[in-house]
């Protein structure tokens, strides 16, 4: 199944067998998770058909010209589909695949991510939060916190402590944790938006089954490299057409309205539209090598430009707007279903966009991610690799 | 050469920016600010009269004889340094600055009686202008009729607290009391929630003719406020750049204080030099103002060209450097970030201040 005349002919089938104007929209998306149409490089049962990844482009196209209901896309469960679903595949059981892979893709069970602690951002191996085996389960006590959409989730990937007498890489634990079982407490946390798409989430004895453990005890840390790497590209990796990222707004503002440009804004605006045409063709290219057999390391490179271009054209974008650039939508807390960073207007734009160089890894760290895995610089001198966790200055 | 202006501070001015301070650091902390931003009451009324009756700060740029203090844009700029350092919810830089400034520049009994209101902090005035309105732009009137005044203007800066605006109407300036019939004053949602802004609607307003040549003392007044806003976005740049530095020497990853990884070092000894260029053209721009020097315009420009994206940019560094807890509403560092992207259309944007630095240095655009 590498062929795209295939896969087209497959989907055209499917496609007669479910005509979307007469298919209600869940039967349809279960009957496409079915068919291996959800995402074609899964495996054949869990909505694949073990096709390269490059080929759903051409399942969508026939999909959306078909009139074909959407998947439930990332704004709703961005950490279940970009990083819950690759991890669950690559280190899951078959058990663990079957139970969750499907509801995952169908959006029936939204997902988190318990990783980040007070004491653990950037340095997340040096976590506190405790697993202790008991019998057939962990319990699990802790804190987590920045857990976006914690509020929404039936699930969490959950990374703990397991054994604090080893290094801080070695004693770490990947569970599946069930967000509605007791000693689960999540409470927002308001950012500088209003909002609170972010949580902190108290852990409490709270009991998860062995059978809820993703690959081996001790080997967390790299089963999280998965996740994390998936989630770099979740973030900066969207396939966009042109002007369909944060320079749409603008640019359209600009078309709209003559009497808010100056030489010094077009300068600018031009300068920026530039930059994020070129990253955008960046994107197709490295979606091209993957498709090639010969993926490159741009990858780690690719959301640090979105995030430093996200905020410098909406930082323009509040200016562009002038006097009512010192306004804002809405200060009302609240806590939203999706994540959106280019819903609502420019100030929230601006405010939002801020994460995007923190959240899934600050710029900072991708940096000496580039610079020491990409371009083989040496390390600094490290003082934590070969101390137990309990001993790590905090 | 022309002498240089004195770009330090005096005895004087350093004791008064530490009675500021020790009031502020009483009054006005990072808690009590958000509280106070998110409350029906956005203003700091208390505040206002200690730092305006009390201490004698709002009559800082009028003369004794019209009842102020006689100091000049020097020790206003200190005053306004400090303000920034707390992004203090008080409306100095418009009616203590703008809006005395404009009076100023219209040189009538009918001004002067009112600038002794306002200096003594009986009363707060503010200009009936968008606050986006730089030195040189042009901004739209109210209508005239026989002294009534009729229309609208929005994003007004602190016009919800205060007691009499100053209103561009027919070519002339008219005070108008917000209390009086035919004025509303409806609060609009503002990026910096420490600085207010509202709608003013005029129906028929009852308006006091203060000059009938309005454009002189606006520009004046719109300038002084754009010279000395620099000295507020230099207030607000150090503060991110201190609390910035004490975060990074606490905040440990990777079994060391994060303030040690040499990338972050030198990104906060940038911002550092940043601060050092923005404190020389802030107090250019104070020390142009306050002698009335011919290169008051230069220098009010040149300062918020350069002052305003430094302050953004600090705060911007702030609240990444804080990492996650930056983006929280409880850490003050976002109330700075919005404060500093407001300032940066306030009085006109760096661009706009670019343009009239180009022009006045004869570096004509193309
Ligand atoms: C909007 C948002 C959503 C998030 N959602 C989630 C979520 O769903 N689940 C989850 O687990 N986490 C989430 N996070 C947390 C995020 O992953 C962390 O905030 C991030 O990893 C940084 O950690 P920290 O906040 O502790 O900052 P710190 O690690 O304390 O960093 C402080 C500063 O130091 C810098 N720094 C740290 N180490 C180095 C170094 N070695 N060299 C140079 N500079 C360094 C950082 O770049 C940063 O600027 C979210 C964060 C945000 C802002």
């Amino acid at each position: 199944m590498s062929d795209a005349a295939e896969l087209v002919r497959r989907t055209q089938e499917f496609l007669a067998a479910h005509p979307p104007a007469s298919t209600a929209a869940e039967a349809f998306l279960e009957a496409r998770f079915d068919a291996g149409l959800a995402w074609v490089h899964y495996p054949e049962g869990l909505g694949g058909l073990g096709a390269p990844r490059a080929l759903q482009a051409v399942v969508d196209a026939e999909l959306e010209a078909a009139g074909a209901p959407p998947a439930v896309g990332p704004s709703l469960n961005g950490i279940g589909l970009g990083m819950a679903a690759p991890t669950i595949l690559a280190f899951g059981t078959e058990e663990q695949k079957r139970r969750f892979l499907r509801p995952l893709w169908l959006g029936q069970e939204i997902w988190c991510q318990l990783f980040s602690e007070p004491g653990a951002g950037s340095d997340l191996a040096a976590l506190g939060t405790r697993a202790v085996r008991d019998g057939e389960d962990w319990i699990v006590t802790g804190q987590k916190v920045w857990t976006s959409g914690a509020h929404n989730a039936r699930f969490a990937i959950l990374i703990a402590r397991t054994d604090p007498d080893l290094p801080k890489h070695r004693g770490i634990t990947y569970f599946v944790c069930d967000m509605t079982d007791p000693g689960v407490e999540v409470r927002p946390l308001r950012q500088i938006t209003g909002e609170a798409e972010f949580n902190e989430v108290f852990l409490t004895e709270v009991r998860i089954p062995d059978a809820h453990r993703l690959g081996e005890v001790g080997e967390g840390w790299k089963v999280a490299q998965t996740t994390l790497m998936n989630e770099r590209v979740a973030i900066g990796g969207a396939r966009l057409p042109r002007e369909g990222g944060m320079i749409g707004p603008i640019a359209a503002t600009w078309r709209e309205r003559p009497e808010l440009r100056t030489r010094d804004l077009h300068q600018r605006l031009v300068e920026l539209w530039v930059e994020a045409e070129v990253a955008r063709l960046t994107g197709e290219r490295l979606r091209q090598q993957l498709v090639a057999g010969h993926p490159g390391p741009e990858g780690s490179g690719m959301k640090l430009t979105f995030a430093r271009l996200a905020q410098q054209i909406s930082g323009l974008e509040v200016e562009l707007q002038g006097e009512e650039g010192l306004l804002y939508d809405d200060w009302t807390m609240r806590r939203p279903e999706t994540v959106d960073f280019l819903g609502r207007e420019a100030g929230y734009r601006y405010l939002r966009a801020k994460g995007n160089s923190i959240e899934g890894g600050t710029s900072e760290v991708l940096l000496n991610i580039v610079a020491e895995r990409v371009l083989g610089l040496p390390s600094e001198p490290r003082t934590d690799k070969d101390i137990a966790w309990k001993d790590l200055s905090r | 050469m022309t002498t240089p202006s004195d770009l330090l501070y005096s005895e004087t001015e350093d004791e008064l920016r530490s009675a500021v301070r020790s009031l502020l650091t009483d009054r006005c902390d990072a808690t009590q600010v958000l509280a106070r931003a998110e409350s029906d009451a956005p203003h700091d009324g208390d505040l206002w009269k200690t730092l305006a009756a009390d201490m004698g700060l709002a009559g800082l740029l009028v003369p004794e004889s019209l009842g102020g203090q006689g100091a000049t844009h020097r020790e206003a700029a200190v005053v306004l340094e400090e303000l920034g350092r707390f992004v203090a919810p008080v409306p100095y830089l418009t009616s203590a600055v703008i809006a005395t400034e404009t009076l100023l520049g219209c040189g009538t009994p009918a001004a002067d009686e009112l600038l002794g209101a306002l200096a003594s902090g009986r009363s707060i005035g503010a200009l009936a202008l968008p606050l986006s309105t730089g030195p040189s732009a042009s901004y739209a009137e109210i209508e005239e009729k026989d002294g009534r005044l009729t229309g609208r203007v929005t994003a007004v800066a602190d016009a919800a607290a205060a007691d009499v605006l100053l209103v561009v109407a027919g070519g002339g300036l008219y005070a108008v009391e917000t209390a009086s019939d035919g004025v509303t004053v409806t609060a609009q949602t503002p990026l910096d929630l420490t600085r207010p802004l509202a709608a003013v609607t005029l129906d028929s307003a009852p308006g006091r003719l203060l000059t009938a040549d309005a454009s002189a003392a606006v520009r004046r007044g719109l300038r002084a406020g754009a010279g000395l806003l620099a000295s507020e976005q230099l207030g607000l740049a150090d503060w991110c750049l201190t609390e910035t530095v004490a975060y990074l020497k606490t905040r440990h990853q990777f079994n060391r204080p994060v303030g040690s990884f040499q990338a972050l070092k030198h990104r906060l000894a940038e911002l550092w030099l940043e601060t050092v260029h923005a404190r020389a053209a802030a107090r250019n721009a104070a020390d142009a103002l306050a002698t009335a020097s011919d290169e008051a315009p230069l220098a009010a420009s040149l300062a918020q060209a350069y002052c305003s994206p430094v302050a953004v940019h600090a705060a911007e560094e702030a609240l990444q450097l804080h990492g996650g807890i930056g983006m929280t509403w409880e850490h003050p560092v976002h109330l700075y970030l919005k404060r500093a992207k407001a300032d940066a259309i306030a009085l006109g944007s760096a661009g706009a201040h670019r343009e009239i630095v180009a022009e006045l240095v004869d570096l004509r655009a193309p």
